[in-house]
C-alpha cells in the first residue's frame, strides 16, 4: 500500500503542506493485454477489480470507464445501505454486502463513513403493518435483526414526522433495521479504486468501449476510444447502460433503462437521525452528515437514458416528503439529479455468465445497486476468476427468466427496491 | 415534463399519460417454447436512441397509441395509431442514434 | 440617516419615506422600503454577517444577488422559520426577524472558529483519511452536530403555496436591457410575450444605472403587449422546453399569520429567450473572504440601488476593464478609490483608467489585513514573488475578476458551452433547443450590441424566422488565473464551503482531476450558491495544477434549480386532503350518524366498524360479525369495482381475460373469476354476471378496479383491436348496499323488495334487474360471508334512501351495519381469500386452489402460457391453506413465518389472515404454506418475533363447510 491514511499522516501533511499525498489511483495508459477487463468504473466495477486482486490474486486487471469513476449511479444515489429482504436468496446476498460494508473502511484504508443510524420503514395502515410483520419475520428467519415498532416508538425515533391520526397517510408503526443506514457514495468508489490500484489494477478513465473483440463466438477483449485492449475474460458492470453493452456484444437483456431521481436540500442543523422509507408514499429521506436532506423516490414512468428526471415525478416525490414531514416545506431544494437504472421485472440482479463465451455481467440492480456494491463486486470477481458462479449469485442468473424462477421482492413486499 | 400529442386530444402534459413500454411486440402462441415466451415477456432492445413505445392518454380519451421517442433527448419523432406500423421517417432513423452525452 | 447611506439620487430602489424596522441576531435596526436585508445591514454598518461552513471564518456581505455566498440567515420563528435565506435577495419588510447561522454561542464569539486554527490538518477530504479507528461511529455524532447551517421550522408550515400553468409564444427570462428589448420586439411582432423579472422591479442593472431608461423600456414593452411578472425567477428548463419559475408573494414579516407565500409557474413557450445576465468573477488572493471583500459590481449596486457606501476607502482588485467603470462610479458616490490593482499588464488593459485613478498594473493583492473587517491590504508585482509589497489602507476591497455568463438555462436545455480563452469565460455555443440566449448571458456585454441582438432575436422568434447572427462576445481581456504566484495564506475559490487553492492543488495531486471529482472531493460549488462565483476559479485552478487548459478541464453540468427553491413551491396544493385525495362513500353521512369508525382502505375512506360505547374496533367487529350470522347486517359496498362490458364480442373478450369461462353463462347467471396478468400472477378476482347476450356486469375488488380496467383496455386496444366491445368503468355511477345474514331477505321484503328476488325465486350466483320504489336495481345474489347475501347496486344518489329505509326496520331483524373488519372475519371463517392480503405479486392460480379451473378450460387466456413454465409447475410452491392454532386459543399473528426449526432457517410459508371467530369461539387463520395441499393434519410451528406457536394445517371453510346457510333462514 502506498501512503497510509491516518490522523498521523494528516498531521504530517499539516507540516509539509500536504505535498506528500500520492495519487489515490494513478492515471495510466492502457496495456495491450489483461487477464481481466472490467467495463464500468462505478462502485460495482471497481469492487470487482479489487476483489479479483485481493480474493483471487489476479492483478493484471483493468477497469475501463467511459467518463470519470463513480460518475454513474454510484455518485447519483441516496446512499442507503440495508438488507431488509424477504426472500432468503436476496437476504443472503444483501446481508453479505452489508457485512462487507461494515468492515470496508478498514479493509480499504479509506473512511467510507458507514453510518448505521437505523433504517425505518413506515406503516400507514393496518394492512401495511401486517405486510411489515411478514417482512420483519421473514428477515428474522434469514438471521437479520429487525424490530417492529408501534406509533409511539416511531414518534420517539423521528420527532419531525407528522403523527397526526388525521394525516392522509397516518403513521401507525413500522419496522427498524438497526444495521441499516448510509455510506458516503463517492468514498466507496474512490476507496475501491485506491485499494485496487495499490494491488496493481489499472484504472483507465475517459475510455469508452465501442465494440467487443471476438474470436469466433468468444470475447477476447474490447475496442475502446483509447485503442484495442485484449483480455482473457471481460466483465460488464455498467448499470444503466447494460443493454447498450449487451447490444455491442450481440445479445439482449431483460432490462429496461429508467431515470431515478434524487435531490438534496440546503444543509440544516440535525433534524432527522434515521433513514426513513415510506413504501406507502414511495419517498425516502435521510439527513447527510453535511446537513442536507437527501430525498429519493419512485422511478420515472418511461424508459430513458437522460440523466434528468421528470418534473411531474419530482413534484410527486416532494408531495410525499411533505406529507410525512410538513415542517420541511420551507426548506429549499439545492440540487436535483437522476441516474439511469437497469429495471428488471423482478427487481433482482443478474450476476454471472452471458450467452457470449468469455463475457460476464453484473446488472439489473434497479433502484438499489449502491448497497450491493461490495457483494456485486465480490460475486462478479468470483465468476470472472473461477468461471463458476458464486453460491450467493446462483439464484440470480439469466436462466431464471426462462424458467420463471424469479426472485420478486417487489411483488412480494409491495415496495420497489 | 414531456409534452405529448395525443392522437385524439392534441398536445398534453406527460402526467395525463401512462407509458406501456416497447411497442410492436409479437405475442407468441400458447405452444411457444419457454425461451420464446421469455423473450416476449422480458427481453428488450432497450435502445439508447429511438424507441418505439406505446402510451395511453389515461387521464383523457383513454386511447392507446404509438410514439417514436428518443430516449436521450426525449424528442418525439412521430405519433401514430396503435394498429399501425411506424411511419417512414421513423424507419429511416437508425435505431440507436447516440444522443448527446 | 446612517453614516453609510448616500444621499439621493443614490438609492434608486429606496423609498426613504418608509422606514422599516427589523432585527438581526436580536438587535433592532432600521432600513428603508426597497432595501434588502443585506443592504440594510450594510447601511447600519454591520460588517460581520455570517460564518463559513467548515472553518467558521468571519464573513460579510459579498454580493448583491442570488450569488451571495456568505450572508445566510434564518428568518422567522417557530413554524414560520425559514433557514438559510439569502440576505442579498431578501426584501426588507417590517418586523423581519433574522439571525445568523452556523455559529455558537454568537456570531462574534463562535467556538466553531477553532476549526480555522486546525485548518492545516483539515484539508479537502480529510475525513476520508481518518476516523476509521476504532470506528467512524465514534466520531460521526459530533461531526453531525457541527454540520448544517440554519435550523428548520419546528411545526407544519402554516403558509400556502400554489401553481399556475401558462402558455405563451415567447418567454423572456430576465428583464434587464437585453430582456426588455427582446420582449418589446417580440410583442411588436405580434407574439404573446411574458417577461420574468427576478427582482421587485424590471430593469436589471439598468434599473439603477439609468432608471429613467429602464422605466421607459419596460413601459414600451408593456405597451407593445408584453406582460412583465416581477419577483418571479425562472429556476429551470425541463423536458420539451417547460420552464419553471418561482414567484415570491410575501416575505416573512413580523406578523406570523398564514398567507399565500410562493407560486410555481409552469410555462410552455414556443421560444424562450434567456436574458439572465452574468455573474462577476471574484479575484483569488490571500484572505479574499474577509468581511469587506466584495464583488465590485455589488459595491456599485449597493451604492446606486440602495444608497449604501460599503466602505469609504476602496481598493479595486481588478482583472477586467469593468473595474474602471466601477471605480468611476464609486468616486462619483464620494468613496475614495485608493487604487486599482490590476493583475493584467498595462498593455492588456482595454481602456483609459481616467484621470486621478492610481493604477498598479501587473500586480495583485498579497495580503489582506483585518479579521472581522478589512483594514488594509498589501500589493505586489507578480514578477517579484519575494519582492517588497506596498501596504494600502482601505476598508473595502472591490473584486472585479471578470464575468461568468449565467448560462444555466442554456445548459438546462442541453446547450453546449464554448470557452473563450482571452476573456476566461464560458459562453453558449449557439442556441439550445427552444432556448436562445441574449445579452450578457450570451457573452455579449456591449450594451448597444446586446440591445440590437436581443431585438432582432425577439422579432425573429416571434415570427418564426431565422435567428440573427450572434454578435462577437466579449468583455475585453481577462486573465484566467488571478492568484499571485507564491502568495501565502488561504486563497479561497469557494467561500461558503471554505475551499481554497491548496484544496484544489491537493485534489489535483491525488488525481481527483475530473472537474466532477474536484467538486465532490473538495465540495467546491456545492454550497447554497451552487458555485455561481466559484465555478470558473475552481476549474482554472484545477487546470493550473494539472497542466491543462480550462477548456480541457471543462465545467460541471448546470442542472435545475438555478437557485434553491422551497419544497413547498414544488408541492403547491398537493398537501393534506389534496395529497392523493381519498374516495368517499356516496352516503358517508349515514355512516357518520351510525358512529362509524372510518379508516383508509386502498384509497377509500370507509367504515372499519361501528363501535358502540365502550367497544373498540375489535369488539365491535366481533359483535357485527356475530350479528350477521345470527340475524342480518348491511354493508356499504359502494367501492366494489364495477365495469360495464358491452358489445357483440364481450363474451369472447372476457373469456380471454378470466381463468374461468364466461361465454357459457346464460343471461342472469354469474360466476366467480380470477384475472391474471401476462406473468400468470393473480391480479384481481370478482364476479362476472351476464346481463344480456352482449352485456356483462363485471365486479372487481375495490382496490383493483382501476388496475383491472386499465389492463382490459390495454388488451382490447393493443392486442385484440378486432374485437367489438367497450369497457365502461361505472364504479362511481352505482352505489352498492350489501344485505347479508339469515334474515336478509325478510328484511328486504319488509321494505317492499319484489318477491321475484326472494331466495326461492332467485338462486345464488344470479343477477336480476328490478325496481324498488321506482329505483332501478341490479341485484346480485353473491356472498363473501357465506350467508344469504344480496348485493344491491343502484343509482348512486339513491344509496342513502335505501340505507335509511332499511335502517328504519333494522331492529325487527336484529340487523346491524357492519364494517370491513367484520367482513374480514366472516370471509376468513369461510376460507375465502382476499386478493392482496392472502395473495401477493407472486401468487399463481394453482396456489389458491384454482388449478382445476385452469385445466378445465381449453381456450387460451391472459397469463396462461406463463403457468406452463417450470417455476409454475414446481410441486414445492406455497399454497393457500387453513390453520388452527394447536391450543385452540392463541391467535396466530399475521405475517408470522412457518418453519420446523427456529431462525435462522428457511421459511416454509407465512400466516396471511387471522381472526378470532365469534361463530366458533376460537381463532382461525389462513396461510401460504409450502406443499400446503398435502399437509392437512400436520402440526407446524409458527414464528413471530421470537415467539413460537404451534398450529395444525386444516381445511377451510371453518364455518358451514357444507354451505347450508347460503339460502338463509327458510
Amino acid at each position: 500500500m502506498t501512503s497510509g491514511y491516518s490522523a498521523w499522516s494528516l498531521l504530517r501533511g499539516a507540516v509539509g503542506g500536504h505535498r506528500h499525498w500520492p495519487p489515490a489511483w494513478p492515471a495510466v495508459e492502457p496495456k495491450s493485454r489483461y487477464d481481466v477487463i472490467v467495463v464500468g468504473g462505478g462502485g460495482h466495477g471497481l469492487a470487482t477489480a479489487y476483489y479479483l486482486a485481493k480474493n483471487h490474486g489476479l492483478r493484471n486487471v483493468a477497469v475501463v470507464e467511459r467518463g470519470w469513476i463513480g460518475g454513474g449511479n454510484t455518485g447519483r444515489n441516496t446512499t442507503i445501505v440495508r438488507s431488509n429482504y424477504l426472500y432468503p436468496e436476496s437476504a443472503r446476498l444483501y446481508d453479505f454486502s452489508l457485512k462487507l460494508y461494515e468492515g470496508l473502511g478498514k479493509d480499504l484504508d479509506f473512511n467510507i463513513m458507514l453510518s448505521q443510524r437505523g433504517l425505518l420503514m413506515l406503516a400507514h395502515s393496518r394492512h401495511d403493518l401486517d405486510a411489515m410483520s411478514r417482512w420483519a419475520n421473514a428477515m428474522r428467519m434469514n438471521g437479520i435483526e429487525v424490530n417492529l415498532l408501534d406509533r409511539a416508538a416511531v414518534a420517539n425515533l423521528v420527532p419531525a414526522l407528522d403523527l397526526s391520526p388525521r394525516a392522509r397517510l397516518p403513521v401507525i408503526g413500522g419496522f427498524l433495521q438497526p444495521r441499516g443506514g448510509t455510506a458516503r457514495h463517492d468514498a466507496v468508489a474512490w476507496g475501491y479504486a485506491r485499494a485496487a490500484a495499490a494491488l496493481g489494477v489499472d484504472i483507465i478513465q475517459n475510455c469508452e468501449v465501442r465494440a467487443f473483440l471476438k474470436d469466433g463466438a468468444r470475447v477476447t477483449g474490447v475496442e475502446t476510444s483509447r485503442g484495442r485492449i485484449q483480455a482473457v475474460r471481460v466483465g460488464i458492470a455498467a448499470a444503466g447502460h447494460s443493454s447498450v453493452l449487451a447490444g455491442l456484444a450481440g445479445f439482449r437483456l431483460p432490462v429496461t433503462s429508467y431515470a431515478l431521481q434524487a435531490l438534496v436540500t440546503e444543509p440544516i442543523k440535525p433534524a432527522l437521525d434515521t433513514v426513513v422509507i415510506s413504501p406507502g408514499t414511495g419517498a425516502y429521506i435521510s439527513q447527510s452528515d453535511k446537513g442536507g436532506m437527501v430525498i429519493g423516490a419512485m422511478l420515472d414512468l418511461f424508459p430513458s437514458y437522460a440523466q434528468r428526471g421528470s418534473f411531474a415525478v419530482l413534484q410527486a416525490i416532494l408531495a410525499s416528503t411533505l406529507e410525512m414531514f410538513p415542517s420541511f416545506s420551507r426548506l429549499k431544494m439545492l440540487r436535483h439529479w437522476a441516474g439511469i437504472v437497469d429495471v428488471v421485472h423482478d427487481s433482482s440482479p443478474i450476476i454471472g455468465p452471458t450467452p457470449v463465451p468469455g463475457l460476464y455481467i453484473n446488472c439489473g440492480w434497479g433502484t438499489g445497486g449502491f448497497k450491493a456494491i461490495p457483494v456485486g463486486g465480490w460475486t462478479l470477481a468470483h465468476v470472472l476468476a473461477t468461471g463458476e458462479n458464486h453460491p450467493l449469485a446462483e439464484a440470480f442468473q439469466l436462466e431464471r427468466f426462462v424458467t420463471g424462477r424469479l426472485v420478486d421482492e417487489a411483488a412480494a413486499s409491495g415496495i420497489a427496491h | 415534463m414531456l409534452r405529448i400529442r395525443c392522437i385524439h386530444c392534441g398536445p398534453r402534459d406527460e402526467n395525463e399519460f401512462v407509458c406501456g413500454g416497447t411497442s410492436h411486440l409479437t405475442r407468441p402462441p400458447l405452444g411457444a417454447s419457454d425461451g420464446e415466451w421469455a423473450e416476449y415477456l422480458f427481453f428488450r432492445d432497450n435502445p439508447k436512441g429511438l424507441h418505439l413505445e406505446r402510451w395511453r392518454h389515461a387521464q383523457g380519451c383513454g386511447a392507446w397509441f404509438n410514439l417514436a421517442r428518443h430516449t436521450v433527448t426525449h424528442e418525439i419523432l412521430a405519433v401514430y395509431p396503435i394498429t399501425e406500423r411506424p411511419p417512414a421517417i421513423v424507419e429511416r432513423t437508425p435505431p440507436s442514434a447516440e444522443g448527446s452525452r | 440617516m446612517s453614516a453609510h447611506r448616500l444621499p439621493a439620487p443614490w438609492g434608486t430602489r429606496l423609498d426613504r419615506a418608509a422606514r422599516v424596522p427589523f432585527s438581526f441576531d436580536g438587535r433592532d435596526f432600521e432600513g428603508f422600503a426597497g432595501d434588502t436585508l443585506a443592504s440594510a445591514l450594510l447601511a447600519n454598518g454591520v460588517r460581520l454577517t455570517g460564518r463559513s461552513f467548515k472553518y467558521h471564518r468571519p464573513r460579510g456581505v459579498f454580493a448583491a444577488g442570488v450569488e451571495e455566498t456568505s450572508t445566510l440567515v434564518d428568518v422567522g420563528e417557530g413554524a414560520y422559520r425559514s433557514p438559510n435565506e439569502n440576505a442579498a435577495t431578501l426584501e426588507l419588510v417590517p418586523g423581519l426577524t433574522a439571525s445568523s447561522v452556523n455559529r455558537w454561542p454568537s456570531l462574534r464569539f463562535d467556538f466553531g472558529a477553532i476549526n480555522a486554527r486546525l485548518a492545516a490538518v483539515l484539508p479537502a477530504g480529510f475525513y476520508y483519511k481518518t476516523f476509521k479507528w476504532p470506528d467512524w461511529h465514534w466520531y460521526e455524532p459530533s461531526i453531525r452536530r457541527m454540520a448544517g447551517l440554519g435550523r428548520v421550522a419546528n411545526a407544519s408550515d402554516p403558509d400556502r403555496y400554489e401553481e399556475i400553468a401558462v402558455e405563451v409564444d415567447v418567454l423572456v427570462v430576465g428583464a434587464g436591457l437585453a430582456g426588455l428589448c427582446a420582449a418589446r420586439a417580440a410583442a411588436e411582432a405580434g407574439a404573446r410575450v411574458r417577461v420574468l423579472a427576478a427582482g421587485p422591479q424590471p430593469g436589471g442593472a439598468l434599473a439603477y444605472r439609468d432608471p429613467q431608461r429602464a422605466r421607459e423600456l419596460a413601459a414600451s414593452a408593456e405597451r407593445a403587449g408584453a406582460r412583465i411578472a416581477t419577483r418571479t425567477l425562472a429556476f429551470g428548463v425541463y423536458d420539451h422546453g417547460l420552464v419553471c419559475a418561482r414567484e415570491k408573494l410575501v416575505e416573512q414579516d413580523g406578523a406570523q399569520r398564514p398567507r399565500l407565500r410562493e407560486r410555481l409557474w409552469k410555462i410552455r413557450a414556443r421560444a424562450v429567450i434567456a436574458a439572465t445576465g452574468a455573474f462577476e468573477r471574484p479575484m483569488v488572493f490571500p484572505d479574499n473572504d474577509r468581511p469587506g471583500v466584495m464583488l465590485a459590481g455589488a459595491v456599485e449596486e449597493y451604492a446606486r440601488a440602495f444608497g449604501v457606501a460599503c466602505g469609504r476607502r476602496v481598493v479595486v482588485a481588478a482583472n477586467c476593464d469593468s473595474a474602471y467603470d466601477t471605480a468611476r462610479s464609486l468616486r462619483e458616490a464620494g468613496m475614495e478609490v485608493v487604487a486599482v490593482v490590476d493583475r493584467r499588464r498595462e498593455a492588456e488593459r482595454g481602456r483609459d483608467p481616467g484621470p486621478g485613478t492610481r493604477v498598479i498594473a501587473g500586480a495583485g493583492l498579497s495580503a489582506v489585513f483585518g479579521r472581522n473587517g478589512v483594514s488594509g491590504c498589501s500589493v505586489r508585482q507578480d514578477a517579484a514573488p519575494t519582492g517588497r509589497a506596498e501596504r494600502l489602507d482601505c476598508d473595502l476591497i472591490a473584486s472585479a475578476g471578470g464575468f461568468a455568463p449565467a448560462v444555466h438555462l442554456h445548459s438546462h436545455a442541453g446547450g453546449r458551452l464554448r470557452w473563450l480563452d482571452a476573456e476566461a469565460m464560458f459562453v453558449p455555443d449557439g442556441p439550445a433547443g427552444v432556448v436562445v440566449s441574449v445579452g450578457a448571458c450570451a457573452g455579449v456585454f456591449d450594451a448597444t450590441a446586446a440591445a440590437e441582438h436581443a431585438e432582432l432575436a425577439g422579432r425573429a422568434l416571434a415570427r418564426g424566422e431565422r435567428l440573427p447572427p450572434w454578435p462577437a462576445p466579449g468583455i475585453g481581456r481577462s486573465l484566467a488565473h488571478t492568484a499571485l504566484s507564491g502568495a501565502r495564506g488561504k486563497q479561497f475559490v469557494d467561500l461558503q464551503n471554505d475551499v481554497d487553492l491548496g484544496d484544489v492543488a491537493l485534489a489535483a495531486r491525488e488525481n481527483y482531476r475530473s472537474v466532477e471529482h474536484l467538486k465532490r472531493y473538495t465540495t467546491t460549488g456545492m454550497g447554497t450558491d451552487q458555485g455561481k462565483t466559484s465555478n470558473v476559479n475552481a476549474l482554472v485552478a484545477l487546470g493550473e495544477f494539472s497542466g491543462r487548459e480550462p477548456a480541457a478541464v471543462g465545467t460541471t453540468t448546470f442542472r435545475p434549480p438555478f437557485v434553491p427553491v422551497t419544497l413547498g413551491t414544488f408541492v403547491g396544493r398537493r398537501t393534506g386532503a389534496l395529497y392523493r385525495p381519498l374516495k368517499r362513500l356516496p352516503a358517508e353521512a349515514w355512516h357518520v350518524e351510525r358512529g362509524a369508525l372510518f379508516e383508509q382502505f386502498g384509497n377509500w375512506w370507509r367504515p372499519a366498524a361501528y363501535p358502540q360505547p365502550g367497544e373498540d374496533l375489535h369488539a365491535a367487529a366481533q359483535r357485527e360479525a356475530a350479528a350477521v350470522r345470527r340475524g342480518a347486517g348491511l354493508m356499504d359496498g359502494s367501492p366494489l369495482g364495477k365495469l360495464d362490458v358491452f358489445g357483440p364480442d364481450a363474451a369472447a373478450f372476457l373469456d380471454l381475460m378470466y381463468v374461468g369461462t364466461v361465454s357459457t353463462l346464460k343471461a342472469g347467471q354469474a360466476r366467480y373469476g380470477v384475472v391474471l396478468n401476462e406473468h400468470g400472477v393473480v391480479m384481481d378476482d370478482g364476479i362476472v354476471a351476464r346481463l344480456a347476450d352482449n352485456r356483462f356486469w363485471v365486479n372487481t375488488t375495490s382496490a383493483g378496479v382501476e388496475r383491472t380496467a386499465a389492463a382490459f383496455e390495454e388488451w382490447l386496444q393493443c392486442e385484440y383491436p378486432q374485437l367489438r366491445l367497450c369497457i365502461t368503468p361505472v364504479t362511481s355511477h352505482y352505489g352498492n348496499v350489501t344485505v347479508a345474514g339469515p334474515r336478509a331477505w325478510a328484511w328486504l321484503a319488509s321494505i317492499g323488495f319484489d318477491a321475484a328476488l326472494a331466495p326461492k325465486a332467485m338462486r345464488h350466483m344470479t343477477l336480476r334487474e328490478a325496481t324498488w320504489e321506482g329505483t332501478p336495481l341490479k341485484v346480485m345474489r353473491a356472498s363473501f360471508c357465506g350467508e344469504l347475501s344480496y348485493e344491491i347496486n343502484l343509482p348512486v344518489d339513491r344509496t342513502r334512501a335505501l340505507l335509511d329505509r332499511l335502517w328504519a326496520r333494522a331492529a325487527e331483524f336484529e340487523a346491524v351495519p357492519y364494517g370491513i373488519e367484520a367482513l374480514e372475519i366472516l370471509r376468513t371463517e369461510k376460507g375465502y381469500l382476499h386478493v392482496g392480503t392472502d395473495t401477493d405479486g407472486t401468487t399463481l392460480p394453482g396456489d389458491i386452489g384454482m388449478a382445476r379451473g385452469v385445466e378445465r378450460k381449453a381456450a387460451n387466456f391472459v397469463g396462461r402460457r406463463s403457468l406452463l413454465r417450470p417455476a409454475a409447475l414446481d410441486p414445492n410452491r406455497f399454497v393457500l391453506v387453513a390453520l388452527d392454532s394447536a391450543d385452540g386459543r392463541t391467535l396466530l399473528p399475521v405475517g408470522a413465518q412457518i418453519a420446523p426449526e427456529p431462525p435462522p432457517t428457511r421459511t416454509q410459508g407465512h400466516v396471511t389472515s387471522s381472526y378470532f371467530s365469534p361463530t366458533l369461539g376460537r381463532p382461525v387463520a389462513l396461510a401460504m404454506l409450502e406443499r400446503g395441499g398435502s399437509r392437512v393434519g400436520e402440526r407446524i410451528k409458527v414464528h413471530h418475533l421470537g415467539r413460537v406457536i404451534e398450529a395444525v394445517v386444516t381445511r377451510a371453510p371453518f364455518v358451514d363447510p357444507e354451505g347450508r346457510r347460503i339460502d338463509g333462514e327458510e
